[in-house]
């Protein structure tokens, strides 16, 4: 309860520290012959604020998570707390609500009981409260003092701090790392449970996707859980179709800007074209939906294809396909604008032609950095929900032709999560299995793509 | 303005300038520049850095179209034909004037695409047999076959640079130019490497017409029989290679030479 307080007093005797480092630096200056010490007076200041700061925090954190326990632990042993009963959910509630009444969170009892221990509670508190507080207070002092004492004009202060700088970084990255790390293991978690209810073979190979919530918690039929649908949905609808559409285009538009554009115009149309990767996905979806899924259906209806849905794969591909164009493009116009001009000039004074040199010399040696855009817009494209169930529909289709509806991984993931079972039911569980999967796939994609493009630095070194 | 030796022996002019000038925007790099680039002769262009000799020498095969700023006036020929008129085939100028430049850029390819390239883009070789043909001789003619005659598959950019400047020579040779322009070929290699390329540009000479813009008086005095002195945008000076350098009828190339210059 007083951890925030510890904070801001760690806050506090840092800055003073950072003040007397300071000065004390400052002194140093005058002491010295030409006025140069070894370090800037900042990294003085700097090391007596970390060194008082860093370990006050760290205290405020020790002494936030262990207090609490203490201050019970007292008010037990008062001659008061003998009366409770002696153990149950009776005894916690009236140490509860006399806690939360002393330390003013609460503005009376309800229980009787509990009104003996205010007062005990609220001596514990103020007690450990100070006891909190002059601890802290030495802490920065013997803190403070060692590190005060240790600057000379010829301490290295900027090499320490530094150095702490270096691990707060290095703090900071762990915490992505830390947090994708535990992702995964609650994924993996649940998806081993789910694998404890239907056999991982007829999860990755079965051709039936058809769960049934309504079914019991424990017995799930296992061919209804097949994801080759799903996956097959994904790849028909993200790597293939949004590919067709987005590999061509967003090459093309690359070349363009990069080879032909007039640089006036270049200054237009890349930022207008990237702009299109800022808006958002829901957009596109009524777009999908409303516009290309009824046009593509009444085009294929009119050159006479039965049955074509009005939620159709083609129609979720290609507005995908849009989506990624910028991905694509932006990737591959830096990979050819990289191209060192000497290639360009080299192949134009062979005499090749502009389109020549593109096809032959540049689209070449861009192309890892092409490839590696690709990729990452695959796993975009894997990625995105909601265009496709808005315009792909919802039901699970094994099939080639672009005209049926057809679903994805991630919209059954959806659609599983935010079911009517419960979260212990297989249904739910089915969503981790599907995700984990996923995951895997996208991160050997992504892992492809950072080795092609290391492959292409080596190309050219 | 041009001092031209008066002792020169008559040349067949392989292209001749008439009046050039090339500006970048509005500024004019070369300023009524007038020269005949002798058939089968060596020609080096010197010259203080920044004087125009690059501009000037890209102007020769049109290379200045790649600069959106830069303007050229006056008339170029190639064997006799004005290379700046309407209607006139860059592709086909450029296979006939070809080009090295300062920083060898081998393609990232394999060697052997590297030459290939140039006759396969303008379909010298009717089939894999006359292309590997084509491929060993240009090698050959640029002294390099020996020691990549086992690694024709590996990137051209995987060789030494003094290797990759014959590379490039090479593929230069390999579309059968009539002309060929460097652009101070040996400025990034060290010395073996350069006689090396020196010893190459020797052995070719008198098959093309050849212009090769170099710092090094060394080097000029070395390879070429034909000098212009480029200073300021123009051209002060013009003879035999030998005559520059022993007797200079102007005194700014004197002092250029003797590299009292600046
Ligand atoms: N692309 C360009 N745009 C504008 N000005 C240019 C461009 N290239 C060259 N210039 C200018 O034209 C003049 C001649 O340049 P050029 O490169 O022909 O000189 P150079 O004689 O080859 O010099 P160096 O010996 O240093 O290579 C210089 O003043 C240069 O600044
Ligand atoms: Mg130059």
């Amino acid at each position: 309860m007083s951890g925030p307080i510890l904070f801001l007093l760690a806050l506090g005797l840092g800055l003073a520290g950072w003040i007397a480092g300071r000065a004390r630096a400052w002194a140093f200056r005058k002491s010295v012959p030409d006025g140069r010490l070894a370090s800037l007076p900042n990294y003085h200041a700097w090391y007596v604020a970390l060194w008082i700061a860093v370990p006050v925090a760290l205290f405020a954190v020790v002494w936030s998570a262990t207090a609490p326990s203490l201050i019970l632990q007292s008010v037990l042993s008062t001659p008061e707390a003998s009366q409770l009963p002696a153990f149950g959910f009776q005894r916690d509630n009236i140490l509860r609500e006399a806690q939360a009444v002393a330390s003013g969170a609460a503005p009376a009892v309800f229980n009787e009981a509990a009104k003996p221990l205010i007062e005990p509670f609220r001596e514990a508190m103020a007690r450990y409260n100070l006891m909190g507080f002059a601890a802290a207070l030495v802490i920065a002092f013997l803190a403070g003092a060692f590190a005060y004492l240790r600057l000379k004009p010829d301490f290295a202060a900027r090499t320490r701090v530094e150095r702490a700088v270096m691990f707060a970084l290095l703090l900071a990255s762990l915490v992505a790392i830390l947090t994708t790390l535990g992702i995964v293991a609650s994924l993996v978690f649940e998806t081993v449970r789910f694998f404890g209810m239907v056999n991982p073979i007829d999860f990755l190979f079965g051709t039936q996707w058809n769960p049934d919530p309504m079914s019991g918690a424990d017995n799930p039929d296992a061919s209804r859980y097949g994801a080759i649908p799903l996956f097959w949905g994904t790849i028909f609808i993200g790597a293939i179709i949004a590919m067709i559409v987005a590999i061509p285009l967003g090459l093309m538009s690359a070349i363009y800007l990069t080879q032909y554009a007039d640089p006036r115009l270049r200054k237009w149309l890349k930022p207008a074209l990237e702009i299109l990767a800022g808006v958002p996905t829901v957009v596109y979806g009524y777009f999908a939906a409303l516009t290309v899924a009824p046009m593509i259906r009444d085009l294929a209806q009119s050159v006479g294809i039965e049955g074509a849905s009005s939620e159709s794969a083609l129609a979720a591909g290609i507005v995908m396909g849009v989506m990624i164009i910028p991905f694509v493009s932006s990737m591959a116009d830096d990979s050819i604008a990289a191209v060192p001009s000497a290639m360009r000039d080299g192949s134009l004074a062979m005499g090749a032609t502009r389109s020549e040199t593109i096809k032959r010399v540049l689209i070449p040696a861009a192309l890892p950095g092409i490839v590696a855009g690709i990729m990452l817009a695959i796993s975009r494209a894997i990625g995105e929900t909601m265009i496709v169930v808005m315009a792909a529909s919802t039901a699970a289709n094994l099939s080639a032709n672009p005209f049926d509806s057809m679903t994805t991984v991630t919209v059954q993931i959806v659609a599983m999560l935010t079911g009517e079972a419960s979260t212990e039911h297989h249904t739910t569980l089915s969503a981790f299995a599907l995700g984990f999967v996923l995951f895997l796939v996208t991160l050997a994609l992504n892992f492809i793509a950072l080795r092609v493009v290391r492959r292409f630095r080596e190309a050219y070194e | 303005m041009t001092r031209v030796h008066d002792n020169l022996e008559p040349a067949e002019a392989k292209m001749a300038a008439n009046h050039v000038s090339v500006f970048y925007g509005d500024k004019a790099a070369i300023d009524d520049v007038s020269i005949e680039i002798p058939n089968e002769y060596v020609t080096a262009f010197i010259g203080p850095s920044g004087c125009g000799k690059s501009t000037f020498l890209r102007s020769l095969n049109r290379m200045n179209d790649t600069i959106p700023s830069a303007r050229v006036e006056g008339e170029i020929t190639l064997d006799g034909e004005d290379i700046y008129k309407s209607g006139m085939d860059v592709v086909q100028l450029r296979a006939r004037v070809g080009m090295v430049f300062q920083k060898p850029n081998p393609f990232p390819k394999s060697i052997y695409e590297n030459i290939a390239y140039g006759p396969k883009i303008h379909g010298l070789a009717s089939g894999k047999a006359e292309l590997d043909e084509i491929v060993e001789q240009s090698l050959r003619r640029a002294g390099l076959w020996e020691e990549v005659k086992d690694r024709l598959e590996d990137s051209g950019t995987a060789l030494s640079g003094g290797q990759q400047q014959r590379l490039c020579i090479a593929r230069a040779i390999a579309v059968d130019p009539e002309v060929i322009l460097m652009d101070e070929p040996c400025s990034a290699l060290d010395p073996i490497a350069t006689a090396k390329i020196e010893e190459l540009i020797d052995e070719i000479s008198g098959r093309y017409a050849i212009v090769i813009v170099t710092h090094s008086m060394q080097q000029a005095a070395r390879v070429s029989q034909r000098t212009a002195f480029f200073h300021l945008g123009k051209i002060v000076e013009y003879g035999r290679t030998s005559d520059i350098f022993t007797t200079p009828l102007e005194q700014r190339t004197q002092d250029y030479i003797t590299g009292r210059y600046g």
